[in-house]
């Protein structure tokens, strides 16, 4: 069973907040009436302060402990890992622990779920609570029972037989977050570092977990959004006669460029959507695509971001005794949900609650709000799990086209994207163009390095909602493609480095961020001209780095990968080169973000030197991300990460022509299917008594390096460009 | 509202209207029987989110119309196969792997990996992956899928 929702009589009693009575919905809780629209107002509301005990953490009259987490999981099982850190400073049972999570009326602003911080940063903000909350009750513990606090324990949800419910009675903490805090000793763990089964599985596979596509609120209608068929198209007129003669047709909602349909059926809607006849003004604004990189290159540079400066390139290089001068790219990606983006809006008293699967709802609830021109106040976002979503997809943009149409005809609506939506107008990953010249003395060793990084500028901040764009409503104008400067520079000791991220005023298409965000496409090229380097040098590649790495945890997850790989040590590329097919292994290895979780692996490749196929039999992969809290968990997101990324690098581009995206399914932006998928080969390397890093992203920064590095181990030809299709695999093999 | 059509789902007779017998039987599960197991992926038969069982077959729902179903056809989903209490081996065999990341797609990798091991109860690798090669994954749950099918099949 998953969660409890929080039922419309989720009233916090008495005279404070800490009651807070739940009831499990049943499981058709699409009959049952659905989250509240507003906060109640008995009492004292509930605190959503992120530096206040209360704000993390309600106990119960039942004694049952609520966890309010502003981060919220996207798949990615980290919903039963902070519980399990909650529950362990308290010494609960998993049973004993509910867990709220991304409901701005109930949870703290714990920023965005993205970047791998969730347990990093959220979670360690909750165990902080936790931590403050046991010292606190202990302290109650202590005063009620006249004995000193050092003698008392926690135990099922008591101190010396008192629950925790009466020690505290109606009161709240109303405690500030002690830093101090002391946290319990991992030697006396006995959930964390424990593979705790997920507690949404069970209902996932039986179809009884509530996705945001199956909520169903009363009075609720369904709308289709009509995209422009190119993205600066305007809408000229509209003949919506034939539509509104459908059945159960409620209205058609033009405001601006915004076009939409609202019916009283979803296959009613979509029907109805296709008998509109919209007249829309031609736009040709995209470059051509396969002048792509031309058209970064020319794009206006706003800004460098000089991300490493060590020693003197300038005068290094031209002494060195060999210089390799190499240019990657890095194609754009889309996220490709499986569900399509989904919200439900709607509008009571003047108030909006909207229903989504947003990573972020905090953010979203400010947005929505400039968008409707409401206060703040008066927009509640509810996070509900959607279809994994690897980074800012269009959930976002539902919950805005939902908010539109539910003010447009004063009821709930619920807006279900289409896979044509989803696929043409999710934010992407923006195409990044990487510069790089290197320099090796008489011995082979790196003397100089020089690498510019083309790409978008802004960092991780709000998208544009598409609905807000279109309909002329205030909207963000700077473009938010994440942080992706990060890992631009290197992991290595050097001793002249100058790595430049030229930050381009535009790019293509909409973009945002997509798991490993920059950290991705900028190790891809760091990690491959490293073997291009090590291969000049005549040096086995892994060898080559160990001499650079000089950093033990970097050494050991490199030092493990390699023995799990049982890796022979030669360059690259191999000697015999017979056969249809060329076999080839290649390494690579991050520090993430230069401050964080070590990665390295190897990847195996096979080559069909007559059709260029790529396939990937095999993938190692040895991840330090400090504490483990959950080792299934992380080896779950571990291997979904690189089973993920080898499908973006072996297959993965979006397509578009003058006026909009091309690949709008699955057979136009098609990705890696059962039969094509590795065995990963997993080592995690748990440190309990370290702090706990991010685990689900940092691994699919080694992926396309590591693939472009074993195939030319086994061909000889050097992959600069992702995805590495057959046709580019040809025309490497033809020119060797 | 269109006349009613009789349908056999989950092992009981129900009768749905609509006024298109043209609406994909997705639709019909979803919206008017409240069966949430079968998924909406992408309408057009690409991604498998939807599969369901017409007479022990799998089935995209999102490409069946109403109008292709008879009344004696046995129609099961997700939910038909078993609860959480009581799961079908294959459902257990995914909770004991703990086969899922988001989970979106597990509806039409149980669904099609059940059908396959009433046909055929002991696939080796080649053919659960053959079967399970127009089944989506984007988390890249591929692996502990495989390993959930294998397990069932073990348990069968
Ligand atoms: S939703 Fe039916 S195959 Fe994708
Ligand atoms: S588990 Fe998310 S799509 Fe398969």
């Amino acid at each position: 069973m998953s969660d409890p929702i929080l039922s419309r009589r989720a009233i916090l009693q008495g005279g404070g907040a800490l009651v807070v009575s739940f009831s499990l919905l049943p499981r058709a809780a699409a009959a049952a009436p659905p989250l509240p629209p507003a906060l109640p107002t008995r009492g004292l509301p509930k605190s959503v302060a992120g530096d206040e005990v209360d704000g993390f953490l309600a106990i119960g009259a039942d004694g049952r402990v609520t966890v309010f987490s502003g981060k919220v999981d996207l798949g990615t099982g980290v919903k039963t890992a902070l519980k399990q850190m909650a529950a362990e400073e308290l010494d609960l049972p998993m049973g004993a622990v509910s867990i709220v999570q991304g409901d701005t009326g109930l949870t703290p602003d714990q920023g965005p779920t993205y970047g791998s911080l969730s347990i990093q940063n959220g979670g360690a903000q909750i165990r902080q609570a936790a931590a403050t909350a046991r010292a606190a009750l202990l302290g109650l513990a202590a005063d009620r029972l006249g004995v000193p606090a050092a003698g008392l324990a926690l135990k099922d949800g008591a101190i010396g037989g008192i629950p925790f419910a009466d020690l505290l009675k109606d009161k709240r903490f109303a405690l500030k977050v002690d830093a101090d805090a002391p946290l319990k000793d991992p030697s006396r763990y006995a959930l964390v570092g424990k593979s705790v089964a997920r507690i949404d599985i069970p209902g996932k596979v039986t179809g009884r977990f509530t996705y945001i596509h199956d909520l169903k609120v009363p009075g609720m209608v369904h709308g289709r959004v009509v995209r422009p068929p190119t993205i600066g198209a305007r809408l000229e007129a509209v003949d919506d006669a034939a539509a509104l003669a459908m059945p159960g047709v409620v209205k058609v909602v033009r405001e601006g460029n915004f076009l939409a349909i609202v019916a009283q059926t979803e296959w009613g809607a979509i029907k109805a959507a296709e008998a509109l006849r919209p007249r829309w003004s031609a736009w040709a604004g995209l470059p051509e695509q396969d002048k792509l990189w031309q058209h970064v290159r020319a794009t206006r540079v706003a800004k460098d971001d000089v991300t490493s400066a060590v020693g003197d390139v300038a005068a290094a290089l031209p002494q060195a005794a060999k210089m390799l001068v190499a240019t990657y790219d890095f194609a754009i990606h889309t996220h490709g949900s499986i569900g399509p983006s989904c919200a439900v809006a709607e509008f009571k008293d003047g108030r909006l609650t909207c229903w989504s699967a947003s990573q972020m709802t905090h953010a979203l609830r400010r947005q929505l709000a400039a968008m409707t021109g409401l206060p703040t106040e008066d927009v509640r976002c509810i996070y509900l799990e959607g279809s994994g979503c690897y980074g800012r997809n269009g959930h976002e943009d539902a919950a805005a086209d939902a908010t539109l149409l539910a003010r447009a005809v004063g009821r709930p609506v619920r807006v279900q994207w289409s896979r044509a939506d989803e696929h043409g107008w999710d934010p992407k990953g923006p195409p990044t163009l990487i510069d790089l010249k290197g320099g090796l003395d008489a011995a082979g060793a790196i003397v100089a390095w020089t690498s510019e990084f083309f790409i978008p500028e802004g960092g991780a901040g709000n998208v544009p909602l598409v609905a807000a764009e279109l309909a002329g409503l205030p909207h963000e104008t700077a473009l938010a493609p994440g942080n992706i400067v990060h890992n631009s520079a290197l992991p290595y000791a050097l001793p002249n480095v100058r790595t430049v991220c030229h930050r381009l005023a535009e790019t293509p298409l909409r973009p945002s961020w997509i798991r490993t965000p920059g950290r991705m496409q900028n190790t891809f090229a760091n990690e491959a001209f490293l073997d291009e380097l090590a291969a000049a040098a005549g040096v086995d590649p892994a060898d080559y780095r160990m001499r650079l790495l000089n950093d033990p945890r970097g050494a050991e997850v490199l030092t493990r990968a390699l023995a799990l790989a049982k890796w022979e040590s030669r360059p690259s590329p191999r000697a015999e080169t017979g056969g249809d097919v060329l076999r080839g292994r290649g390494v690579s290895y991050v520090r993430y973000e230069l401050y964080r979780t070590y990665v390295a692996g190897v990847a195996e490749v096979e080559v069909d030197r007559a059709t260029g196929a790529i396939r990937v039999p095999r993938f190692v992969v040895v991840q330090d991300c400090g504490q483990v809290i959950n080792p299934d968990g992380v080896r779950n997101q571990l291997e979904g990460n690189v089973i993920q990324t080898v499908s973006r690098v072996l297959k993965e581009e979006v397509t578009f022509d003058r006026g909009a995206v091309t690949s709008l399914d699955w057979a136009s932006y098609p990705i890696l299917a059962f039969p094509e998928v590795p065995e990963v080969v997993m080592e995690l390397i748990d440190r309990p008594t370290e702090k706990p890093w991010g685990a689900g992203e940092p691994a699919a920064a080694i992926v396309p390096s590591a693939i472009s590095n074993a195939v030319f181990d086994a061909t000889g030809v050097r992959l600069r460009s992702v995805p590495f299709t057959k046709a580019k695999m040809l025309e490497g093999l033809r020119g060797v | 509202m269109g006349q009613p059509v009789s349908l056999d789902v989950n092992g009981r007779a129900v009768s749905v209207r609509s006024d298109d017998p043209e609406v994909p039987l997705l639709y019909v599960l979803r919206n008017d029987l409240d069966l949430h197991g079968p998924r909406f992926g992408c309408g057009l038969g690409q991604c498998g989110a939807c599969t369901v069982h017409v007479d022990g077959v799998a089935v995209r729902s999102c490409t069946t119309p109403l109008s292709s179903l008879r009344p004696d056809q046995k129609i099961v989903t997700l939910e038909g196969l078993g609860s959480a209490d009581r799961p079908h081996p294959v459902q257990a065999a995914f909770i004991a792997e703990q086969a899922a990341q988001c989970g979106y797609c597990i509806n039409g990798m149980i669904m099609q990996s059940a059908a396959l091991l009433a046909r055929s109860p002991n696939p080796d690798d080649a053919a659960i992956k053959r079967e399970l090669a127009g089944n989506l994954c984007r988390c890249g749950t591929h692996s502990r899928i495989l390993r959930a099918v294998k397990r069932a099949a073990a348990s069968l």
